[in-house]
């Protein structure tokens, strides 16, 4: 077999991965990518973008539910469980086209397969446990993600009880549904599912959902999602799922070991992620891994000498924009480190301006430190609020629900964090985003200009309210 | 499509620039990182480096052309397989300005002296624009550090939060601890103003890029003493001072040896009609020159009224920037302070400073006699870009003669 040759070759087409080599083509650098199912991987087919085109559906679905509360008549509501899931695969198949384009055009060769790293600078790669392909190259990028987190009595059969995988494409609406883990991914499919009908609850083993988000803003969404129906425990855990012919037993323990029977159609497991670093050669080549993820330094070099990891697999937050990013700053560094001048301003990604975004009914997003983790690095803050009932166009849009909260480090007047829920968020949270990035202290946002009417107020009130100088509330 | 090859700006001020050399010809290929030319600023040599991959395909300004205005299509590539014929359409957008240039060369102008100009630039304005963070700055103004003197790490050089939070002031030891006399002296830092800062740029840059030398002589006062004593005497309206007369007296010596009223411009030199005396006076913080303009045109009494009013205004921290910016010549007098003799650093643009000690009682010799006089011992230190050791002698000697003999002064 010939050992084709490249300059960086990267296992896993996910976001982390085609991202990266894109950006090695641009640097002029011989480029593979090495995947084994679909072009941009988990993210593109089986996470944020299909689950994004199904909450969509549940968000139609709402207005249209809502249509008299804008003068509308809306009749014979219904939906197309098959046509939902449909159009979400639909979606997930045009993008995956697309990123196949995109290598093509950046010419960059794609290897179809399941890839394992052989020794530095050399990977194999087999189809149905058939070696297909070897491929050189002195640098060698691991990127293949990660994968539900599953425990030994909480175990996935894709029937019964479903991972994010399954939940996607259900053939069936649930009636009763037990979500296990409020995170972003077990929030958003109680959200849908709860939307279209299902009787859904959520298991959380922490005291408060969404438990990386600021307490306040974690507080506001937990009284509007039991508003909307859904049923939350929180401090509690499932200790055991007896699975019957069409229904499972969940047996759920609170804090105080007080146990509680839920039976169900379904179950989701949504309890974490784990990097897939199995079967990847890592033993052999003495990569070090740490609770199911590769052990890397702040630019992805895992001490193995030409081998790096970008991603999911290197650990939390377990974000496609964090895997890009890195993967981007990762190749401008390989390029610089051969000798590439045009590579300036290069610097390890700063976690504290990872932005996260969670597509439930309202929205949360947020950059920075919670109040609580600013108060424990020993900030003096200010904090603002402000509620979407005090802004025009949240009530013109009938989304009058949600809080905008900032935070500020008192001496310095940096932002340290922004935390919003309500209608649109995920979308407004990047003017905070770049304002962390460019290092603009609450002066830079005051003077700021917000457009009217818009959400982005609602941003902009906040901060005056941090300071004192809050206009409309 | 041609690739344009233009006259860089190689720092951001960057205007123009001379096309030193160039280090490929036509016909030679280029890739990307081939080094083109050299390019000379008024601060440094740059090597060009190409961006692009090519054939360099016509040079269109030729090495040694100066002042290229940034910007000007200074050669063309050809891409891959590209025929020269691509070519014929380009001329030199630069052929009428090199022109310009080269006939601005080759008029034997000399430099010529010119009517008084205006006076040469104020201090250097402070704060020219440092590229930082909002936070950045917060933070350097809460620990009292100058944004300035941080280096940046962030995009283009920006200074953000991390570079200030790492940044650690020169000089910054181990703060001595309460064991005395163990590990480093005490200290306290306090924070440079503005004068201070330009004090230590200017003067910095003059002893390390102006050839200093130095000349001295002793000055007999007795006879400037007497005229100073009279006049003094005749009324109560002016105190003159022997600092008056030696402002004066330089003045006068400008004007008689004009080849020392000179300032050197790089390419050029530049010869002033005028006698400005600046005159150097500590205040707090530092020292400020106040200029008395058009000295060889007052008398002693306006010289002296003038230099009250501006020492005075200096200390008050009221002078105005055309008070004390420009001046052909400095005086720096430390002789009320018991100084016998010193050196002054030339304080730049200008050629040359009079380092002025105290009067004193010497024994000199007279006649083969030894004999009491009041003698001055000052040093002038020239600019050897400028003025030459014989022209700074003349010039020294002109000042002698005048204050030795004072009455020349009314001539």
């Amino acid at each position: 077999m010939t050992v084709e040759k490249f300059d960086i070759v990267i296992l896993g087409g996910g976001p982390g991965g085609y991202v990266a080599a894109i950006r090695a083509a641009q640097l002029g650098l011989k480029t593979a990518v090495v995947e084994r199912e679909n072009l941009g991987g988990i993210c593109l087919n089986w996470g944020c973008i299909p689950t994004k085109a199904l909450l969509r559906s549940a968000e139609v679905f709402h207005n249209m539910k809502h249509a008299a509360d804008y003068g509308l008549v809306a009749k014979d509501l219904g939906f197309d469980l098959d046509k939902v899931v449909s159009r979400s695969r639909g979606i997930a198949a045009q993008l995956s086209g697309g990123i196949a384009h995109l290598m093509k055009k950046n010419k960059i060769t794609v290897i179809e397969g399941e890839g394992r790293l052989v020794k530095p600078g050399l990977l194999s790669v087999a189809r149905d446990g058939k070696k297909v392909a070897e491929v050189a190259a002195k640098d060698i990028i691991l990127a293949t993600g990660a994968r539900a987190r599953e425990l030994p009595h909480l175990k996935a059969d894709g029937k019964l009880v479903w991972t994010y995988r399954h939940a996607l494409v259900p053939n069936v609406m649930p009636k009763k549904l037990l979500v296990i883990g409020s995170g972003a991914i077990g929030i958003e499919f109680a959200s849908f599912y709860n939307e279209l009908g299902a009787d859904v609850t959520v298991i959380e083993m922490m005291d408060r959902v969404l438990p990386v988000e600021d307490a306040e803003i974690s507080a506001f969404a937990l009284k509007s999602f039991t508003a909307q129906g859904l049923h939350i425990q929180t401090s509690a855990s499932v200790t055991k799922l007896d699975r019957k012919k069409d229904t499972v037993v969940c047996t759920v323990e609170d804090k105080a070991g007080k146990t509680q029977i839920h039976e169900v159609d379904r179950v989701i497991v949504a309890i974490g992620i784990t990097g897939n670093v199995e079967n990847i050669g890592l033993e052999e080549n003495s990569i070090k891994t740490d609770r199911g993820h590769i052990v890397v330094d702040e630019w992805g070099h895992t001490g193995v000498q030409g081998i790096h990891a970008i991603g999911d697999l290197t650990g939390p937050p377990w974000l496609a924009h964090k895997a890009s990013h890195e993967g981007v700053i990762l190749v401008e560094k390989i390029s610089r480190d051969r000798g590439d001048k045009s590579i300036t301003d290069l610097h390890p990604l700063d976690k504290g301006n990872i932005p996260g975004c969670t597509y439930c009914r309202p929205q949360v997003a947020s950059v920075g430190l919670t109040e609580k983790a600013a108060k424990d690095k020993g900030h003096k803050v200010r904090v603002g609020r402000f509620p979407f009932i005090g802004n025009g166009k949240a009530i013109a849009l009938g989304e009058a629900e949600g809080l905008v909260k900032t935070i500020f480090d008192a001496a310095t007047g940096e932002l340290l964090g922004a935390h919003m829920v309500g209608a649109e968020v995920t979308e407004l949270i990047q003017g905070y985003v770049i304002a962390r990035t460019l290092e603009t202290t609450e002066a830079e946002l005051m003077h700021t200009i917000f457009p009217h009417p818009t959400l982005s107020e609602i941003m902009h009130e906040s901060v005056l309210d941090a300071y004192g100088k809050v206009i409309h509330f | 499509m041609t690739i344009e090859i233009r006259m860089p700006a190689l720092s951001p001020t960057m205007e123009k620039g001379t096309l030193a050399k160039w280090l490929v010809a036509e016909g030679d290929i280029v890739e990307s990182g081939t080094i083109l030319a050299e390019i000379e600023t008024d601060k440094a040599t740059m090597e060009y480096e190409s961006i692009d991959d090519g054939v360099v395909g016509k040079i269109l300004v030729p090495e040694g052309t100066e002042d290229v205005a940034v910007g000007t299509l200074i050669a063309v590539l050809l891409e891959d397989g590209e025929e020269a014929a691509a070519l014929e359409n380009i001329s030199s957008e630069a052929t009428s300005e090199k022109t310009e240039t080269s006939v601005a060369v080759a008029t034997p102008e000399a430099p010529a002296v010119k009517a008084p100009v205006a006076a040469p630039d104020p201090v250097p304005p402070t704060g020219n624009r440092v590229f930082s963070s909002p936070l950045a700055r917060r933070i350097a103004a809460n620990k009292g550090i100058d944004i300035a003197d941080i280096p940046g790490s962030g995009p283009h050089g920006r200074v953000i939060k991390r570079d200030v939070e790492g940044f650690v002031p020169v000089a910054k030891a181990v703060s001595a601890g309460p064991a005395a006399a163990e590990g480093d002296a005490p200290y306290t830092e306090v924070k440079l103003g503005n004068m201070r800062k330009t004090i230590a740029k200017r003067l910095t840059e003059s002893k390390q890029t102006v050839p200093h030398f130095y000349l001295g002589v002793d000055i007999e006062l007795d006879n400037l003493l007497a005229a100073r004593k009279e006049l003094n005497n005749l009324s109560d309206a002016y105190k003159i001072s022997v600092n008056d007369f030696i402002i004066r007296a330089s003045a006068l010596a400008l004007i008689k040896v004009p080849e020392a009223n000179v300032q050197f411009g790089g390419d050029v030199m530049r010869h002033y009609g005028r006698a400005d005396i600046s005159v150097a006076v500590a205040i707090p913080g530092g020292l400020i020159t106040p200029v008395i303009r058009g000295a060889e045109l007052k008398g002693l009494r306006q010289i002296s009224d003038e230099t009250k009013m501006l020492a005075k205004k200096a200390r008050d921290g009221k002078l105005m920037p055309e008070e004390y910016s420009g001046g052909t010549f400095s005086i720096s007098n430390l002789g009320m302070m018991g100084i016998k003799q010193f050196q002054a650093v030339i304080n730049p643009p200008q050629a040359a400073i009079l380092a002025v000690g105290s009067g004193e009682q010497r024994a000199v010799i007279k006649d083969g006699k030894v004999t009491a006089a009041t003698v001055m011992s000052v040093n002038l230190a020239c600019d050897h870009r400028a003025i030459d050791g014989a022209v700074g002698a003349e010039f020294l000697g002109a000042i002698k003669t005048f204050l030795e003999h004072p009455s020349t002064m009314l001539l």
